[in-house]
């Protein structure tokens, strides 16, 4: 399938800035709202909501439609905000005099429905909450949908945010490192616990190569087999294989990478081997670490095969691409499962 | 070339039953589950009726033969996935390709809750065990984990339409032929979350609910699990499977947030494309397990819908969430097991509490149980905050 349309929210704003830090966090850089919601309803959203549906018009706006045939959508978290509120405030109020309005608004699916409400949308509407594969959950959602409804535009994406008290349990885990350190340098800590981060992709697919598509999304797996590294490298070599593509003939390999030694250890081995000869690079020092961040990591990709410029702030091994043709992007979950996205210049 | 999805079996556990014989035996006592709270701790306990599950956690972890710690959420879709894969003739979960598609809208929030008791005191305080199942894929991952599944493992949440999304899902996961069996359904246990969310919004009822009825007054929470072990063409033909998901659609109402259109529209669109979907029409249906949730607006809208659908003699139809309650996330898959059972059985449930009919609506739900009924097509109704509606149809097996 072809994605048509990108908007991203992030923290990020791209090649030669800095991503926005708040705290020991990334945090998403907000743009004017006012240009896709009325102001009395800015004050109303919540955050996480406000920047899905930003994000959501944005793609729509670059695909030049007025509403897609289908919305699908994941978050690992929902609406963390308006659901740690309404928890709050049952606990301290015990349960008495509580207003319906963070209720209302912490289901999972709020994001789907408004963007659903707003567009006067009435096709099909999902949304996934699988932890770290609640996007590539929707992503197939969306395959299933286009091989359906070959004619149809969908609108695809994903939201998280972080909290104040998201972020707390999550240093708590040992997520998070204790200590924060500068983005550029959160890729070679090599001590335990990533950086929270948090934003928003969405794309406009279709099914049917235009000259609007920006580049196609010729693959996506999802393995829940927990592999070694050792594991790990033939169900990549027959992913790419079933892509008719070896690994010499990626453009570039982009990982996940996240700065925590629990978790990076498990592309040294491919790198090293089926990959020695394949620029690499990363995202989440620009993003942070959260569940959907490989929505982010598709999002800048797709641009660079659109413009054929990489981003050099994402390379960290080889040589920078002459072109960019294919694009593999790999995300080794602490879980031991692993994501794959294979993306291709159309 | 033929590529259905058959349905090889099921299991519930629900307010009126630890397992599906037990909810049927229910339904044909006209034993509805609701009584006051026991296991949830709420103040709310004598004021709101619930169709809890009848059992503390401690018996739960024993059947589920699981951790004590487990959210009640996990420990119900494990007993109630167990059962689904026991009764489908499959033999050992390793044997086939196997997905594992559940929903949920409160994952586990139940031990949240007790986690944001201390943690509010002092935010180095509150046992972490009690916060690491907070979100919903991560009860799906322990279940399935504990199932020996790994071949596909995913959630959807789309508030009270989730479970019938989950079995959508499922379906095309095996029509793309990725995966042989997909065990699909949802779970979600009572919380003080929901209970006083649903409170807040005034749509409880203080007396067992009564959906379709004029002098309805709101819905009575629930809680539960339920799966249908969907199979390919292949497996089916060596097994006996209850019926066929024939055809499903989800559309979205796009009207408000939390309430229904007045004419249901997201209602109609989602049961006239499962019909489309399915090839058959409207008087092909030979009942309908409703959405039917008994508060004011959900029930009218539907009924509306359905009037437009369906004209002025709708099938025989009845809400079973005047006997389980409104489970939320797992309501789409127990109403769903139930629907597939009806087939296989020819049983027609019973609406429980029914009196008097709506004075703007020339429908009336069935009010007794019904046996020896050949039910060609049954048809199951799930709408959801998010205006998210679907609806699904099930057929006898051809």
């Amino acid at each position: 399938m072809y994605i048509q349309g990108i908007g991203i929210i992030s923290p990020w704003s791209g090649q030669g800035s800095e991503p926005l830090i708040k705290e020991d966090h990334f945090a998403i850089i907000d743009p004017d709202y006012s240009q896709w919601i009325d102001l009395q309803q800015i004050r109303r959203m919540s955050r996480v909501i406000k920047m899905g549906v930003a994000a959501a018009h944005m793609s729509l706006s670059e695909a030049n439609i007025e509403a897609p045939d289908a919305i699908i959508t994941g978050t690992a978290y929902g609406c963390m905000a308006d659901t740690g509120i309404f928890l709050q405030k049952m606990v301290t109020q015990k349960e008495e005099m509580l207003a319906p309005t963070a209720f209302i608004q912490s289901t999972h699916n709020t994001l789907g429905g408004q963007i659903a409400l707003k567009l006067n949308c009435h096709g099909y509407n999902n949304t996934f909450v699988h932890g770290n594969t609640s996007f590539e959950s929707a992503l197939l959602d969306t395959q299933f949908y286009l091989a359906e409804n070959p004619h149809s535009k969908v609108l695809t994406g994903s939201a998280d945010e972080i909290t104040t008290i998201s972020h707390n349990i999550l240093t708590r885990l040992r997520r998070y490192k204790k200590n924060s350190v500068n983005p550029s340098e959160l890729l070679n800590t090599a001590t335990i616990g990533s950086m929270g981060g948090e934003g928003t992709a969405f794309f406009v697919f279709q099914a049917l190569k235009d000259n609007r598509s920006i580049a196609k999304l010729s693959g996506m797996e999802m393995i829940f087999r927990k592999l070694t590294p050792e594991e790990s490298l033939n169900p990549i070599l027959e992913f790419l294989k079933k892509n008719d593509i070896l690994p010499a003939e990626l453009s570039l390999l982009i990982t996940g990478k996240n700065g925590d030694i629990r978790d990076d250890y498990q592309y040294d081995l491919a790198e090293n081997s089926i990959f020695q000869n394949v620029p690499k690079a990363a995202f989440k020092h620009l993003c942070g670490e959260y569940p959907t961040s490989i929505a982010f990591g598709m999002g800048i990709a797709s641009r660079a095969i659109q413009t054929g410029k990489l981003p050099s702030e994402m390379l960290y091994s080889g040589q920078p691409p002459k072109a960019l043709n294919n694009i593999l992007i790999w995300n080794a979950h602490t879980n031991m499962r692993h994501s794959l996205i294979l993306l291709q210049k159309c | 070339m033929s590529s259905g999805v058959w349905i090889a079996g099921g299991g519930v556990i629900s307010g009126i039953g630890m397992n599906l014989s037990e909810c049927i035996t229910a339904f044909e006592k006209m034993q509805p589950g609701m009584q006051e709270m026991k296991y949830l701790e709420s103040i709310h306990r004598k004021t709101y009726p619930v169709a809890e599950v009848k059992a503390g956690n401690d018996l739960l972890a024993s059947i589920a033969a699981e951790s004590i710690y487990w959210s009640r959420t996990a420990l119900l879709s494990k007993i109630a996935a167990k059962e689904a894969w026991q009764n489908s003739g499959l033999s050992e979960i390793s044997a086939y390709k196997v997905g594992f598609v559940s929903a949920s809208t409160v994952g586990g929030m139940d031990r949240t809750e007790y986690f944001m008791e201390e943690y509010l005191h002092d935010n180095s305080r509150g046992r972490l065990r009690n916060a690491i199942y907070h979100d919903c894929g991560s009860i799906t991952d322990l279940v399935a984990e504990s199932l020996g599944i790994e071949d596909f493992i995913s959630t959807i949440s789309t508030a009270c339409s989730s479970g019938a999304n989950a079995l959508m899902y499922a379906s095309r996961l095996i029509q793309s032929k990725m995966l042989d069996v997909v065990i699909a359904g949802g779970a979600d246990s009572l919380t003080r979350f929901t209970l006083n969310g649903f409170n807040a919004l005034m749509i409880l009822d203080q007396e067992p609910c009564k959906p379709f009825d004029e002098n309805r007054k709101g819905l009575n929470l629930g809680e539960g699990a339920a799966y249908l072990v969907l199979v390919s063409d292949r497996l089916a033909e060596k097994l006996q499977p209850w019926c066929r998901l024939s055809g499903f659609a989800n559309a979205n109402d796009a009207f408000h947030q939390t309430a229904s259109s007045p004419e249901g529209i997201g209602n109609f669109m989602a049961m006239k494309r499962a019909l489309e979907k399915a090839g058959i029409k409207p008087e092909d249906i030979d009942y309908i397990n409703l959405h039917g949730t008994g508060t004011a607006n959900n029930d009218s809208s539907e009924a509306q819908a359905i009037l437009n659908l369906f004209g002025n003699t709708p099938p025989p139809l009845s809400s079973t969430k005047s006997f389980t309650g409104h489970t939320l996330a797992a309501s789409g898959a127990l109403e769903a097991v139930f629907s597939a059972y009806a087939i296989k059985e020819g049983i027609i449930f019973p609406n429980a509490h029914f009196a008097t009919p709506m004075s703007n609506f020339a429908i009336s739900p069935v009010t007794s149980f019904l046996k020896g009924k050949n039910l060609e097509h049954v048809m199951s109704n799930s709408f959801g905050f998010g205006g998210n509606c679907s609806s699904l149809i099930f057929s006898k097996d051809y």
